[in-house]
């Protein structure tokens, strides 16, 4: 068959593969794996959600809904939104309903970067940033955040990466993969770089519920920040919601109606059952989100311990689901370490480097599991280092 | 939430943690959860840790029942004289007393279903405080103590995700 890789775009082929795909073509294959390996919540959605969705498929909501998604949600995200973080958002025209957030990222990149623009992106990060940016014809800039300062961004780190072209940072804490979180002072010190070089900051809150030991503090809520930000959330995680494909953006008038304008064409609307699914997780979700949160936090202090008690070293991660330990005692690189942890112990693991290149010398580790799998597989990890440390 | 009550919420889930796992789990020191858990078996607040069982996975089950019991109270003891005189019974698994059409609610077991009928017909009803009772017997069990009985399916989720 003749190849028809000349019809493919320039801007499509300059986005590397997702660092993640070979690894799980590489775990998906083997038998009897233990995987902390996993990028969602081991919970099924809470069952008075899925009712409610069985609920609007009997009483037929099956139709299209408004572009901007069903006025109830938006008005529960508004009281949800300014109950959480103290900010008010009108559900006429400031708030849109995406199909996750990561349709709301991708919405909020072409919305605002022109071609050559750049947009900041501290890592390890999420994987879609980078790409999101490039494919709206930007300039993807990673800025470096590092274990020593519990991956939060420093604003040094930022001043470097400062340019003419300039435009977009992009916040995402509690952070994938990491588990880092970004405190009021932390963020209120990046403050004085963003006004002044005229950034707009698109923040991913989506992990915002599992902060642990206290409560998560939004960059929109800080002085002169409302506006200058874009505030992307969803359902996905606090509410075990992933498959659902519910999130949402909430911003200045004028950026939401550019990213409807994209989102009208490209996808119409979110399906509204699971709008009406998420209606009913803003409207009585909270006490059971608490239980499942209350969950990974134990979990959370289980794989910490566990890796204290094998040597391995991780600082504290206060959000997600996620802790990032250092695997640099092995000499190995983060993808020969996960290779190896999978063949000789069945254990998967993420590398670090498909976050990032400063990632490199760690690996994700998600505790959304099992705990007896957590237990074993943190012991078996324990055998691994025995056999392999070199520090 | 009170130490004492995160302890309880968790091993009334599972029994088997052991106290330096909860220690772990709420972030405390073990010396802490040993004493608070000896303080509440102490207090009677834990009396004791049972097994959540499918005996529908084991040969030669036996037979559970559900039976409503209207009483007449007694004068100073209430309720309480005759539902104290059928906890006693060792083939009672629980009593509670009720709001509702009756009025203790016994959940008995027996080895079939003769014996359960023997024990209404000749030990419960023949009390003098007894007015009368209605028996359920236990067809299936979907759910116990929170342990849905349907095996679990298995992990479904990709083995790696972003």
């Amino acid at each position: 068959m003749s190849s028809m890789d000349r019809y493919i775009s320039n801007v499509v082929k300059s986005v590397p593969p997702s660092g993640i795909r070979k690894f799980f073509d590489l775990a998906s294959q083997m038998q009897g794996v233990i995987s902390l390996g996993v990028g969602e919540p081991d919970f099924v959605t809470p069952w008075h959600i899925r009712e409610a969705c069985f609920h609007a498929l009997e009483h037929g909501y099956t139709m299209y809904t408004s572009n901007h998604g069903l006025i109830e949600l938006r008005e529960e995200i508004a009281i949800y939104q300014k109950r959480k973080i103290g900010v008010c958002y009108s559900p006429e025209d400031e708030i849109l309903i995406t199909i996750g957030v990561s349709e709301a990222v991708d919405l909020a990149m072409r919305a605002l970067v022109e071609p050559g623009d750049e947009v900041l992106v501290p890592e390890p990060s999420f994987v879609c940033y980078a790409p999101g940016a490039m494919l709206a014809h930007g300039k993807a800039v990673p800025v470096q955040t590092f274990n020593r300062d519990q991956y939060r961004l420093k604003p040094e780190e930022l001043e470097k990466c400062i340019t003419p072209r300039s435009k977009v940072l992009v916040l995402a804490y509690p952070s994938n993969p990491t588990g880092a979180i970004m405190h009021e002072e932390d963020l209120t010190a990046l403050l004085d770089i963003i006004i002044k070089n005229d950034l707009i900051v698109i923040t991913d809150e989506i992990y915002s519920e599992l902060t642990y030991n206290g409560s998560h503090v939004s960059i929109a809520s800080l002085p002169g920040m409302r506006d200058r930000t874009v505030l992307l959330n969803g359902f996905s995680k606090a509410y075990a919601m992933t498959g659902w494909r519910v999130g949402y953006a909430c911003g200045h008038s004028d950026i939401i109606d550019a990213m409807k304008k994209i989102h009208q064409y490209s996808i119409m609307c979110a399906s509204i059952m699971g709008q009406k699914a998420a209606l009913e997780a803003l409207r009585n979700g909270e006490q059971e989100m608490r239980k499942m949160v209350e969950s990974y936090n134990y979990r959370r202090r289980i794989i910490l311990a566990g890796f204290d008690d094998i040597g391995m070293n991780c600082f504290e991660p206060k959000g997600a689901f996620y802790c990032f330990p250092s695997i640099r005692c092995t000499g190995m690189s983060s993808e020969e370490f996960c290779e190896k942890l999978l063949e000789e112990e069945k254990v998967a693991v993420v590398p670090g480097n498909a976050f990032g290149a400063c990632g490199e010398g760690f690996v994700r580790c998600c505790y959304a599991a099992n705990v007896n799998h957590i237990e074993e597989a943190v012991s078996r990890m324990g055998s691994f280092l025995n056999r392999h440390r070199k520090y | 939430m009170g130490l004492k009550r995160q302890i309880l919420n968790l091993i009334s889930h599972e029994a088997k943690l052991s106290p330096k796992m909860i220690a772990t789990m709420l972030g405390q020191e073990e010396n802490n959860i040993i004493r608070a858990i000896q303080q509440m078996e102490n207090d009677k607040v834990i009396l004791g840790y049972n097994t959540v069982i499918n005996w529908d996975k084991m040969e030669g089950n036996g037979v559970t029942a559900t039976i409503e019991v209207k009483v007449t109270p007694q004068r100073e003891v209430g309720f309480n004289g005759v539902a104290e005189r059928i906890c006693r019974f060792p083939e009672v698994r629980s009593v509670h007393l009720m709001s509702g059409s009756y009025d203790l609610s016994v959940v008995v077991e027996g080895s079939n279903l003769k014996e359960i009928a023997n024990f209404v017909s000749h030990k419960l009803s023949t009390l003098d405080e007894v007015q009368s009772t209605v028996t359920h017997f236990v067809l299936k069990t979907y759910k116990v103590d929170n342990f849905v009985f349907e095996d679990a399916r298995e992990d479904e989720r990709l083995v790696i995700s972003p």
